[in-house]
């Protein structure tokens, strides 16, 4: 673990930090609208779409309402920003060297992935429109939900592993052993994680804080400009790296059982996992608040109980 | 080359804002029918925006009367510029034969700065594509933003 403050920095903010990760982010969004688009059986949008769109949303103007504190406003959607770039550093990091990890990093991971819908609640109750704050409220709501059995499901990888708290070492036993995805108790921590991750985007089933038709994208509502820009990449980012942290976490990371040229296709497990999730996205209607609250707190809570019991009684 | 860009990235990115100032809803639910797959307007890069303060394109409907024509203004106003305006039908364009009515507040254009003018009673879809591709045009001989 000796790195230069240059290598830390190259690490954070080229690659596999914060500009690799904003530009294979926006590419994920392009994946999500073109597969959406196939499966309407139209032709979708062009490559470079959400890039222009991007640089469209930074040469436009931003309005920051009457009564809404500037620096909290303007400043949330920078943090989250930040943090992002900070998860998948971390993440990328330990999967590329396994060695560079530091102790702990798997709580550092929970923790940063909790700064998105903290930025964002933030953000919306700061922009005195009652509408965001609704949207705020019920992002709130959607993470008291998938919280519990996310950590359960963490949880349950850390005991099948013997206690292991490092990124690094979690992806060596996977190495040395199976993928926790191939175990009962890794299957079933995969799915209420994966769960999990679905409403931690704010994606279909789980889009109540953004709602366009009901409360006009709530969150991002009073957001216009540069600073929409900002929570669009970060959205993005998120997209990116919540694929990341399935694949590293569940299916042993980008490394593919056989050596060789086989190499490869482990690069394209975080591309199925997000297949899967805009497929999950496009066959399923909007939850209500109630119903998603129940939805985590019965059905995935016990379904992630369920993998850390196995995972006790080492199955 | 920044401005360029800019331009550039306008023209393929347009986020459709839709309001609906008095009119009998046929144009509406033209526009509805312009969003739906087998239209496909996703191609050239339009959505349909949320919110007014995502919006680049402001699609305004019917014949603007006295009462909604507060509620056209401030929609406008809330729309970040640079963005382009389409008067959607006749009535948007003219009046129509709204034209003697006593709380006719005027053509569109009399209020805010529009850039296309999509004619019908009401426009197919395809006249409206059309409409967004004259827009794009316009923006990109634009000097400038």
């Amino acid at each position: 673990m000796n790195m230069s403050v240059g290598w830390v920095f190259f690490y954070l903010l080229v690659f596999p930090g914060f500009l690799f990760t904003s530009v294979v982010g926006l590419l994920y969004t392009w994946v999500d609208r073109k597969v959406t688009a196939r499966m309407q059986f139209r032709v979708g949008p062009p490559l470079l779409q959400p890039f222009y769109d991007f640089f469209k949303l930074l040469g436009k103007d931003t309005f920051v309402p009457e009564g809404a504190p500037r620096s909290i406003f303007l400043g949330a959607p920078l943090i989250g920003l930040a943090s992002v770039s900070v998860l998948s550093t971390v993440l990328l990091v330990s999967n590329f060297f396994p060695g560079q990890a530091f102790a702990g990093d798997l709580i550092v991971v929970l923790y940063l992935f909790a700064f998105v819908p903290i930025v964002l609640i933030l953000g919306a109750s700061s922009s005195s429109n009652p509408i965001s704050a609704l949207g705020a409220s019920r992002e709130m709501s959607l993470y008291l939900a998938y919280e519990l059995p996310l950590l359960f499901a963490l949880a349950t990888i850390i005991v099948k592993s013997g206690g292991l708290l490092k990124i690094g070492d979690l992806l060596q036993w996977q190495w040395t052993n199976h993928p926790f995805l191939y175990s009962a108790s890794g299957a079933l921590a995969f799915v209420s994680a994966f769960l999990c991750m679905q409403a931690k985007l704010g994606f279909v089933p789980f889009d109540i804080a953004e709602a366009e038709q009901e409360i006009m994208g709530g969150i991002t509502l009073e957001y216009s400009g540069p600073v929409l820009a900002v929570l669009k990449l970060t959205k993005a980012m998120l997209y990116f790296t919540v694929s990341i942290f399935l694949t590293v976490f569940f299916w042993g990371g980008f490394r593919s059982p056989r050596e060789g040229w086989y190499h490869i296709l482990g690069w394209l497990k975080p591309v199925a996992i997000i297949v899967l999730i805009i497929l999950i996205k496009n066959t399923n209607p909007r939850l209500r608040i109630d119903q998603a609250l129940r939805f985590f707190w019965s059905i995935v809570l016990v379904l992630s109980i369920a993998g850390f019991i196995l995972a006790t009684v080492g199955l | 080359m920044l401005k360029g860009l800019k331009k550039a990235a306008l023209a393929r990115s347009l986020w459709i804002y839709h309001v609906a100032a008095s009119p009998c809803n046929n144009c509406d639910i033209e526009i509805l029918d312009l969003l739906t797959p087998r239209f496909d307007v996703e191609r050239f890069g339009l959505l349909l925006a949320p919110s007014p303060r995502h919006a680049d394109l402001l699609l305004v409907t019917g014949m603007v009367n006295k009462k909604v024509l507060d509620r056209v203004l401030r929609v406008y106003a809330q729309i970040p510029k640079p963005c382009v305006v389409a008067a959607v039908g006749s009535c948007a364009i003219s009046g129509d034969l709204f034209v003697d009515s006593y709380n006719f507040a005027g053509p569109l254009d009399k209020h805010i700065p529009v850039d296309v003018y999509i004619g019908g009673c009401p426009p197919k879809p395809e006249a409206m594509i059309l409409g967004v591709v004259r827009a794009i045009e316009k923006l990109k001989k634009l000097k400038d933003l």
